[in-house]
């Protein structure tokens, strides 16, 4: 057997690129929260460090790097430390299957912009999100401190309640797609229309599901300051919290591109096989179309936090349970009598 | 019990409507709001380029005045050490000697006068118990400092300049 260099190469090229794109984006979404929130609230924002304060991002990662470090004597070395750890590492192991262009041709060689293509991507997304709720639980328990503790029970209790809806309303997207590649689900959006379109109600539920998986506001009960003196990651200093908030920004920035991807077409814009141009300025003009929704639904995600007030936390189990998941199943109810329907016609 | 003005409105008790258990339409006028807000003036004064005009009654950072010869007024009396709520000014009388007319208007000065500007409430107390108006308060407020030794101004940094003499920076 021999190996194929130029595979390897491509691929830990695409992994670095994907990798550092996606810190970048999370440092940069960090400035563009402190950005929406100024101008939302008709303040100028950070302004000082560099033009328009764009090394802001910069600033605030050093100076968590030189803050000093303190494990409370009372925790879970091991465990204090896996948290962050964890919680960094799946946010950035999701990146893998989610499509960010279609392929390149050079010298020959057709190169995937996406790191692997697997028949279960949505699936493998699912399982790593899931995860994600060990870093949080972890980073709780492991503080010795009630606070933390009850944060992170909260964390998990709504992530898992969530996660259901969630589930659901892909079922009917996965229904009318047949697929669980998520490449494929682009492709097909790119001959016919978005699936935003035909799914607005199984759109409307992934997105709300999306806040609470992220822990965004307003579903932020986790970290809610009023009531927990932080949360999860009270007893978190220097990178460490940096991690955890970083991994926030990272999840923030793989659900967009996961809605961009399955709801509006991911890299696949109106006209972009009738321009007549070269494929791979077409698959490059794609990406940069997927960024661009990308940050609009940053924006999205931000718009919210600075708008809508927290939920109170039985207030945000009873939208879980008794209408995000009927709802969910009423969605899919219907588009099985919708797929049915058509196959008989 | 009799309602004092008749602007009071009862509480709307009303169950919600189905729009309004929706929740959705009221998200979206939030939405909305905010985001006409981000085409709005913004409310910032950006500080060290721009100044906000204080009201001509501000009381901020404290001079002793000189008077028209270029003489110090002040005769620490400590009148304005007494009236001080927060016990911030600390005095030092010594008489004039001949040969200091020029410098001192009256036969006792201040050899040290020192107000701590963390201890001074700006109440403007001072300025109002001096009998020689040597004391006022002026628009600047305190700059910012890295100890609290700075925050101690004594006569050199009070004193307003010897007129035709630029102070020292």
């Amino acid at each position: 057997m021999t190996i194929d260099w130029v595979f390897i190469l491509e691929k830990v090229l695409l992994i670095s690129g994907v990798l550092v794109v996606s810190l970048v984006v999370a440092m940069y979404s960090t400035w563009g929260e402190r950005k929406v929130a100024a101008i939302i609230q008709d303040r100028r924002g950070p302004n000082r460090a560099g033009f328009m304060g764009l090394f802001q991002p910069l600033a605030d990662g050093g100076k968590l790097f030189f803050k000093e470090e303190i494990i409370p004597t009372n925790s879970n070395r091991f465990l204090f430390i896996l948290g962050p750890s964890l919680a960094m590492m799946i946010a950035c192991m999701t990146s893998a299957v989610i499509p960010w262009g279609d392929t390149l041709t050079i010298a020959g060689h057709s190169f995937s912009l996406q790191i692997a293509d697997i028949n279960i991507g949505i699936l493998y997304i699912f399982g790593v999100v899931s995860l994600g709720v060990y870093g949080i639980m972890l980073g709780g328990w492991a503080s010795n401190n009630k606070y933390s503790l009850l944060a992170s029970v909260r964390a998990a209790s709504q992530i898992i309640s969530y996660e259901l809806a969630m589930g659901l309303s892909l079922i009917a997207l996965l229904m009318m797609t047949g697929t669980l590649s998520i490449k494929e689900i682009v492709e097909q959006q790119r001959h016919t229309y978005w699936n935003v379109v035909a799914q607005p109600l199984g759109f409307l539920i992934f997105l709300v599901c999306s806040f609470a998986e992220c822990n965004r506001s307003p579903f932020d009960l986790p970290e809610a300051e009023s009531e927990l003196n932080g949360g999860y990651h009270l007893e978190y200093s220097s990178m460490k919290l940096g991690f955890y908030l970083f991994a926030e920004y990272i999840n923030m920035f793989i659900s967009s591109a996961l809605m961009a991807s399955l709801y509006f077409g991911g890299y696949a814009f109106p006209y972009m096989d009738k321009m007549g141009l070269d494929q791979n300025i077409v698959t490059i003009l794609g990406t940069v179309v997927f960024f661009i929704k990308i940050i609009c639904f940053l924006f999205f995600f931000m718009w919210v936090r600075w708008t809508i007030p927290r939920f109170r936390y039985d207030q945000l189990m009873r939208l879980g349970w008794n209408i995000m998941i009927p709802l969910a199943l009423v969605n899919m109810l219907i588009t099985g009598a919708v797929i049915l329907w058509q196959q008989s016609h | 019990m009799q309602a004092l003005t008749n602007r009071a409105k009862p509480v709307d008790r009303r169950p919600m409507t189905f729009t309004e258990k929706l929740y959705l339409p009221a998200i979206a006028k939030g939405m909305v709001i905010t985001f006409k807000h981000i085409f709005q003036k913004k409310e910032t004064i950006s500080y060290p380029e721009q100044k906000r005009k204080f009201s001509p009654v501000f009381r901020g950072l404290h001079v002793l005045n000189r008077d028209a010869e270029g003489r110090e007024n002040c005769t620490a009396c400590g009148l304005c050490a007494v009236s001080c709520p927060a016990e911030a000014i600390t005095m030092e009388g010594a008489e004039r000697k001949p040969g200091e007319e020029h410098l001192y208007r009256e036969e006792k000065y201040a050899a040290r006068y020192e107000i701590n500007m963390l201890r001074c409430i700006f109440c403007g107390f001072c300025e109002e118990a001096c009998p020689k108006d040597a004391i006022y308060l002026t628009e600047t407020f305190a700059p910012s400092n890295y100890n609290r030794e700075s925050f101690i101004y004594g006569k050199e940094d009070l004193l307003i300049p010897m007129p035709g003499e630029k102070k020292k920076a």
